[in-house]
């Protein structure tokens, strides 16, 4: 589904990826760890090609990202994504954020586009706050909706970064829970997150990255239970107070 | 010395239906005209300026330069003697010179105020519309132009009043607006006193109305994306 391949992304002298290598299949869920700074956004953001890779290529779906003559509109339309700051359209209820898309780019009359974004809203648990504005939404809620948009345009694969890490303890878990839900369903996921929970429930690999390459990755239960590598222990003993 | 007792109250009510008719009307429409056609242009020069292209931005940039650091006095008497006589040729009417001015003056304050309210909507907006598969037209039209609109109403609001004032320069090529009638309404009468209190009252009158309405337009919209 998602190829690697030796991809590095340097913003000037700073290089932030350094040479990543990774396959990733259909219906995987592929959980992402590392310290802060170590490229983990940086990685899932050239995957659509949100960030233009400095070298390397990235094969979505079949798709050359990397190739200029790639239409990235059209494989980005595969490739949901769903953000820390869940980046709702605050001037649109979330009846609209969900179907904006699915009349601009999927070109649904205005009814269809909003029926399916209405089943999308359900799906999440929130059909009945369909005409709120995000403002009137709390942060679990928000997350929730940004999921649904991204759902409604049938990704084939959607990618997480740490869609949790802004929330209110007491919000992580329906937000996990719809997540976990799209596992068992048998979506594609890249997940960005250092909920162990939800790694050892559903993922079914755990990468630690660090400076920018992949240090170590494996069964979650291992990453996370017996790590190998010196770092990834320092890191994990860091974040498991 | 001039006490109020030889104020000629006659001619300001003589001349008032003139001041408010011809006067006043016509500042407004001029202001109306040259803030709201300003506004469509502005808003496109802000996104050649914005355009990652670079002939498009320097396009931008070198318009809002010309009309921000030449006086709109000097841009009025260009517009009217030299370069529209030069395409059009003929004399022309300086109703058309006035409006052209005040127009391509305003647009460039315009594309300045849209351009901030544009660099000020969260980058995170831009790749959510992205992520979604919007091109970055789509992205702007649905997305990020309607939160800078909203942002900007009160700035677009001081613009209307400082051009409301600006447009008394096109009494220079007899532009028939208020402070043109208070030229006339001086030289007929041979008093300069009550002709020129009138018209700065009615401007007053005018801006303080309009600034009250822009800092509801504040209240409003001024504060962010909530719209409860
Ligand atoms: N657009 C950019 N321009 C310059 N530097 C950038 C840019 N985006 C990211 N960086 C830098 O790249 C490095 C890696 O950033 P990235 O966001 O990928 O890390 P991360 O692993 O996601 O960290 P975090 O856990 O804090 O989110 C950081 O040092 C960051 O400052
Ligand atoms: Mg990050």
């Amino acid at each position: 589904m998602i190829y690697v391949r030796n991809l590095h992304k340097h913003f000037g002298k700073l290089k932030v990826l350094r040479g990543i290598d990774c396959h990733i299949k259909p219906k995987e869920v592929v959980v992402v760890i590392g310290p802060s700074g170590s490229g983990k956004s940086t990685f899932l953001r050239c995957i659509n090609v949100l960030e233009k890779p400095t070298d390397g290529e990235i094969i979505v779906d079949g798709f050359n990202m990397t190739d200029p003559r790639t239409n990235i509109n059209k494989v980005r339309e595969e490739v949901g994504m769903v953000f820390q700051h869940f980046n709702l359209f605050p001037h649109m209820t979330a009846l609209e954020n969900v179907a904006l898309a699915l009349e601009k780019v999927r070109k649904m009359p205005v009814a269809q586009a909003e029926s399916v974004a209405s089943e999308m809203l359900e799906k999440v648990g929130l059909k009945d706050k369909a005409s709120n504005y995000p403002a009137q939404l709390s942060g679990g809620q928000q997350q929730r909706v940004a999921i649904a948009r991204a759902l409604a345009m049938r990704p084939k694969v959607m990618l997480f970064d740490e869609p949790t890490s802004a929330l209110d303890p007491e919000m992580v878990g329906e937000v996990l829970a719809v997540m976990k839900g799209l596992a068992r369903e048998g979506m594609t996921m890249v997940v960005v997150s250092h909920e162990m929970g939800f790694a050892k429930e559903v993922g079914d690999r755990a990468i630690f990255m660090d400076e920018g390459i992949i240090i170590e990755e494996g069964k979650p239960e291992d990453v996370f239970g017996n790590p190998q590598h010196e770092r990834t222990q320092s890191f994990l003993s860091k974040i498991l107070i | 010395m001039i006490s109020l007792g030889v104020i000629r109250w006659d001619i300001i009510v003589d001349y008032m239906p003139m001041l408010l008719k011809v006067g006043v009307l016509t500042t407004l429409k001029l202001t109306v005209f040259s803030v709201g056609v300003g506004t469509v242009l502005g808003l496109f020069i802000s996104l050649l300026r914005l355009s990652s292209w670079k002939p498009f931005s320097v396009i931008g940039v070198v318009y809002v330069d010309f009309f921000r650091g030449t006086p709109l006095l000097v841009q009025i008497f260009m517009f009217h003697f030299a370069i529209l006589p030069a395409i059009i040729p003929g004399a022309f009417p300086s109703i058309i010179s006035g409006l052209v001015a005040l127009t391509l003056n305003s647009a460039a304050y315009i594309a300045e105020i849209f351009r901030a309210g544009i660099q000020s909507i969260d980058r995170g907006q831009m790749e959510a519309a992205r992520s979604l598969g919007m091109t970055y037209p789509q992205a702007m039209r649905y997305v990020i132009i309607p939160q800078a609109f909203k942002r900007v109403i009160p700035a677009l609001g001081n613009e209307f009043i400082a051009m409301l004032k600006d447009s008394s320069l096109v009494s220079v090529i007899s532009v028939q607006e208020l402070a043109m009638t208070g030229t006339l309404m001086s030289n007929r009468t041979y008093r300069p006193f009550e002709p020129w209190i009138t018209v700065a009252i009615l401007y007053l009158i005018m801006t303080m109305i309009l600034s009250r309405f822009v800092a509801y337009l504040e209240r409003r919209f001024g504060k962010g994306d909530i719209r409860a």
